[in-house]
């Protein structure tokens, strides 16, 4: 697979000599673009440190990892393709947090338009995009309001719309749903499957929410450090 | 790029404004302790001004009628009237006493002058100058006299027919102008006890009471009881001479010791002031640094509470040098908030004090650059806290 999310034999480890510990171990994963996948696993599990890996935000000890059809990750060629993450993690990552975590202290536009905004994209091109994503996410209406005057499904609505911002071809989404009831949680999945068909973005959805797991057509469950995909029930929330 | 200090600031102006007041009522009072040395500064330069003099001759080895004291016979002045170069020569007495008014009191130098010569107030904003020869005053309006009032200075009561302004002492006291006679009664002469005490000491001392010499003890008696000194005799240089060259002589000739304007100025801000300068400028000193160690603590502490927006900013590709242009941007625009409260509140509350403050807008701009580079000081330790954010923390909850 070229596009989406490819990892191969991804391991982490924390710490050197006796006191080492494996949070990753030789982890495989392929999601196509469209597609959310859900990665579900006990606390301890290894899906924060995987996230992160996959997040460019700490360093994996081994492995590879192409996002987008490019390799951003190998420890056979000497670690990270590029030197500035940040402008990887900017171009090619969308982050989607537990709780929304919107900027304060900018109105819901400027938020979603900040990305492109921090990418070299002209401020009037970036609220643009920024208007066309709140549209799709049916939250235009609030486009000037500041974050605190949102309901927490419109605040996460918005954090999806920033995820989208640069149109990366990979999400990652964090316990996107927890602070939500079952209505607004299934909302989000059904918005995040919209968006991924929409934008044909790999999506990958850390989760412990009993309610939204049923929906995942595959899982990777990860428990000591290593993946296992199965088969979810892909249960239609359209 | 928005501006994302600006919006901060936006957002939360109402906590930046409040913290812009307190540090500005901070600048507020460093700019007034600076305005207190700029008055003091001007108060001696206007008091030389307005004595209208080019010389200051006074007793040998002393500093001056403002800052020693100073003794000389009253009749110098004809001496000095007789050289070359002299144009006009007057004498003055200072006094600082207390004037009673009522049953009020103020702290005043009581002047002593001739009308029309040098020492006289250059200019009146109410009431008139002193035609008669006793018994009347002119007063600074800071005194609080009103036109028309009696004051009491020492036995006798004086009426108010003028009223000047900037005139007062190098310690700030208002000053109280009135005839040199008076004044000299007031300064040297003792009080009817003392005088009568006086009178039978000398009576009871032999070599001034001879049986064989009749009037010596009267001559001896009335030789006590007038006094003939002044504290200094005040001279304007005439056209076509120059006051160092006409000192020069007066300290050669007379054997007294003559001033010009560059040396009274010399001893009124480098000596008399000194001290005062120093204290205030310790003053000024730890102002700075509070101020520096608040805005440092309000950026420090404002930062802190943008711990998790910093890590967000941080992991979808923000800068640092974005990152740390808002933390610097805020800070200086706190220091700019504080800058315009401090000067208006200077400017506001400075008449009020009961000596004159001197805002000077030289130092107003001293004071903007040196807020604006200790706020930038200052937000280099909450650049520093938000550089170290790790863009992990926002991920996992």
């Amino acid at each position: 697979m070229d596009d989406g999310i490819h990892i191969e034999g991804l391991s982490k480890r924390y710490g050197e000599g006796d006191t080492a510990v494996d949070a990753l171990k030789e982890v495989n994963m392929c999601i196509a673009p469209g597609e959310v996948v859900g990665l579900v696993g006990p606390s301890g599990s290894g899906k924060t440190t995987l996230l992160k890996c996959l997040g460019a935000v700490i360093e994996p000890t081994r492995g590879r990892m192409t996002l987008g059809g490019e390799v951003i990750y190998d420890s056979a060629q000497g670690g990270w393709k590029t030197p500035d993450l940040r402008a990887l993690r900017r171009d090619r990552i969308g982050f989607i947090f537990q709780a929304p975590y919107l900027i304060p202290f900018l109105d819901v536009t400027d938020n979603v338009a900040l990305l492109p905004m921090l990418a070299g994209r002209a401020n009037a091109d970036s609220r643009t995009r920024a208007l066309e994503l709140l549209q799709a996410l049916d939250v235009q209406h609030r486009a000037k309001a500041q974050p605190s005057e949102l309901s927490g499904g419109e605040q996460q609505r918005v954090s999806i719309a920033r995820a989208l911002a640069n149109q990366p071809p990979v999400i990652l989404a964090d316990e996107p749903t927890a602070p939500l009831d079952s209505e607004r949680a299934l909302a989000v999945v059904r918005i995040l499957n919209q968006m991924a068909s929409q934008y044909q973005t790999a999506i990958i959805v850390v989760t412990h929410d009993e309610k939204i797991i049923p929906t995942f057509k595959r899982i990777y469950h990860i428990r000591d450090g290593r993946t296992v995909e199965e088969a979810g029930e892909g249960r239609d929330i359209s | 790029m928005i501006s994302l200090a600006g919006r901060d600031i936006l957002h939360s102006w109402g906590k930046f404004v409040l913290t812009g007041i307190g540090l500005g009522l901070l600048i507020g009072a460093t700019l007034t302790m600076a305005g207190v040395y700029r008055g003091m500064v001007d108060d001696a330069r206007v008091l030389l001004t307005n004595s209208g003099a080019d010389i200051w001759v006074v007793q040998k080895d002393t500093q001056g009628p403002y800052a020693e004291s100073s003794s000389i016979r009253d009749d110098v002045y004809r001496g000095l009237l007789g050289m070359s170069g002299v144009a006009q020569a007057a004498n003055v007495t200072y006094l600082t006493m207390q004037v009673r008014h009522g049953f009020r009191e103020s702290r005043t130098m009581v002047v002593g002058f001739e009308p029309g010569q040098p020492g006289e107030p250059g200019y009146l904003v109410a009431g008139r100058r002193l035609l008669r020869g006793h018994f009347e005053a002119i007063a600074d309006v800071k005194t609080g006299f009103k036109l028309g009032e009696r004051i009491r200075i020492r036995r006798h009561e004086y009426k108010v027919v003028g009223l000047t302004r900037r005139m007062v002492s190098s310690g700030g006291d208002p000053m109280v102008f009135i005839p040199l006679k008076d004044a000299q009664e007031a300064q040297f002469l003792k009080d009817n006890d003392a005088i009568i005490a006086d009178r039978a000491r000398t009576a009871t001392n032999p070599a001034l009471n001879r049986p064989g010499v009749p009037g010596l003890l009267d001559a001896v008696t009335a030789s006590q009881t007038i006094n003939h000194s002044v504290n200094a005799v005040l001279v304007k240089v005439g056209a076509g001479d120059t006051a160092a060259n006409v000192a020069q002589e007066i300290r050669r000739w007379k054997h007294l010791q003559a001033y010009t304007r560059e040396q009274m100025e010399e001893i009124l801000i480098a000596k008399l002031i000194a001290t005062s300068a120093k204290q205030i400028g310790m003053f000024l000193a730890i102002l700075t640094v509070v101020s520096a160690a608040i805005v440092a603590f309000i950026i420090y502490t404002m930062t802190l509470g943008k711990i998790r927006e910093i890590a967000v900013l941080k992991l979808i590709g923000t800068r640092n040098r974005t990152i740390a242009g808002m933390i610097l941007q805020q800070a200086l625009g706190l220091g700019l908030i504080g800058f315009i409260v401090g000067k208006i509140s200077a400017t506001l509350w400075a008449p009020a004090f009961p000596k004159y403050v001197l805002l000077e807008t030289a130092d107003a701009m001293r004071a903007l650059v040196i807020v604006m580079v200790v706020c930038a000081l200052a937000s280099t330790l909450a650049i520093r806290a938000a550089l170290k954010v790790d863009p992990a923390t926002a991920i996992g909850g």
